[in-house]
């Protein structure tokens, strides 16, 4: 492993999300016209400062996700990700690469998304509004640490496409948002105990209500770097440099 | 250009190469030396296991049984991979980056100093003769500047040996001279190329055949030695008589042994 490496593989990655800036806008003004969308459909009403916050945690996470797989995918099928295991960079460093460039990425946009939320719409949630900001980030590395992780998976587009569905749904339906977990069926309960996305959606929550719940948020936080970095290093551990 | 030349051990050896792929046996068992600074062609018509062969070279093919080493060593293991380049069969390069931008990662990778980065982009640019496009887009240029931009990026660092699938494939004679005056120059160098085609007016070039069908060596022979051994007038004929043989010693019903040492 070489940081050098990982840095240049990272500029790399940025570099060619700069020369395509209709990507670049699409990420950071998407996840802000959504939550415009949001806080306009229940204007006059409390509903958006309660879920405004968990919604704020999810959109940056999917973006990020399919953002991140398709990039991945790409790489595999340009032919790029062949000769780059024909030579001295180690599969963490590539993978490791992607992490940072889309993590920066991921956190600029979770900062636009977040900071425009509080101070442009008026989310107002009983916690901090600096919390509610770096928890946005933290998903939406979640989300690109997801990305990095399924994609090896994928063999096509239609495949990695799909794999949001899949995978990402079934974790909004059984994060707490439509019902709250411990109102969940037990074996649910138990399954959305280890999805990542339930973690995110608990420290949104408790921030929403919850003015001095700083401790409970960061046991969260960790939980959702936890799998962060998990998924990161299965991502590194299932590229292969033999294939078929 | 080559580090310590190992004496007496050649630049290629592989000795019983089986290839299975998605249960068909692609290559049934191989064998191959070839030595410091030769330009050996690799001809056959697509489907022959060429690329597979290159691909367990470089060392990115699952294999099913025998040996493969470059320089001495396993394939694919970590010294090597400094010192061999790899141009697949589709361009391989980024094509929302510049020229000179693919270039300048592919040279950190291979592990150019940033000091250096420059002048080494500078150095493969020339050789493909793309200086007036270093700073466009890739995905902007002609099909045949694309193969060159990846050519370029497998010159990068000045590997010892050089693994090109079909780096002539879809470009304009004037152009194939030249890249074939290039790898002349390599090899006086002293860098060992296995290159493949299957254009057969390319084996004027090499300093050695390997004509493969079917996973195996038809034959494996200069050019002249092809010629000599079949009659023929040219590589294609050639590879159509030893293709007839083999068909008719199979139909004899001897195995189709395609041994025929240089």
């Amino acid at each position: 492993m070489s940081p050098r490496l990982m840095l240049v593989t990272a500029g790399r990655v940025l570099r060619q999300v700069r020369h395509d800036r209709r990507t670049l806008a699409l990420l950071l003004v998407v996840p802000c016209v959504l939550m415009g969308l949001l806080a306009w459909i229940y204007a006059d009403t409390p509903v958006f400062d309660s879920i405004g916050a968990p919604l704020l945690g999810m959109f940056p996470f999917l973006v990020m996700f399919l953002v991140t797989s398709i990039a991945t995918l790409r790489e595999r099928q340009s032919g790029t990700l062949e000769r780059l295991l024909t030579l001295p960079l180690a599969k963490a460093d590539l993978v490791g690469g992607y992490a940072i460039a889309f993590g920066a990425l991921a956190t600029v946009q979770a900062l636009v998304a977040g900071t425009f939320a509080v101070y442009a719409l008026g989310l107002d949630v009983a916690g901090q509004d600096w919390l509610l900001i770096v928890v946005a980030v933290v998903d939406a590395l979640l989300g690109t640490a997801l990305g990095l992780f399924l994609s090896a998976f994928a063999a096509t587009e239609f495949q990695a496409v799909q794999f949001l569905p899949a995978f990402v749904l079934p974790q909004f339906l059984l994060c707490g948002l439509l019902v709250p977990r411990d109102r969940l069926p037990d074996v649910l309960h138990w399954v959305s105990d280890v999805l990542p996305l339930s973690y995110a959606v608990d420290a949104m929550r408790t921030i929403t209500v919850d003015a001095s719940a700083g401790a409970d948020v960061a046991k969260d936080v960790a939980i959702i770097l936890g799998f962060v970095l998990v998924l990161v290093g299965l991502g590194a551990a299932t590229l292969r440099r033999r294939t078929d | 250009m080559l580090k310590n030349p190992p004496v007496g051990q050649p630049a290629i050896r592989v000795e019983g190469l089986r290839v299975v792929r998605g249960g068909r046996t692609v290559i049934p068992g191989l064998s191959l030396e070839v030595p410091h600074g030769q330009v050996v062609g690799l001809l056959g018509p697509s489907g022959c296991g060429k690329s597979t062969l290159m691909r367990s070279i470089v060392g990115v093919q699952k294999v099913a049984g025998g040996v493969v080493e470059v320089l001495g060593l396993p394939a694919g293991t970590e010294p090597l991979r400094h010192r061999i380049g790899y141009l697949t069969q589709a361009p391989s390069v980024y094509t929302d980056l510049t020229v000179r931008e693919n270039l300048a990662y592919f040279a950190a990778v291979v592990g150019t100093p940033r000091s250096g980065t420059a002048r080494e982009v500078a150095r493969v640019v020339d050789m493909v003769d793309l200086g007036s496009h270093v700073d466009a887009s890739v995905g902007a240029l002609s099909g045949g500047q694309l193969s060159r931009v990846s050519l370029a990026a497998a010159l990068v660092g000045a590997p010892d040996v050089l693994v090109l699938d079909e780096p002539t494939v879809g470009l304009d004679p004037v152009l194939r001279r030249d890249l074939w005056v290039i790898f002349r120059r390599l090899a006086a160098d002293g860098a060992t190329l296995l290159v493949s085609s299957h254009v057969m007016d390319e084996a004027v070039r090499c300093d050695r055949l390997l004509l493969m069908r079917e996973g195996e060596f038809l034959a494996d022979d200069t050019l002249a030695g092809v010629l000599a051994s079949t009659g023929a007038a040219d590589a294609e004929q050639a590879f159509l008589a030893l293709v007839d043989q083999a068909r008719d010693r199979a139909a004899a019903g001897g195995t189709t042994t395609s041994e025929v040492s240089s």
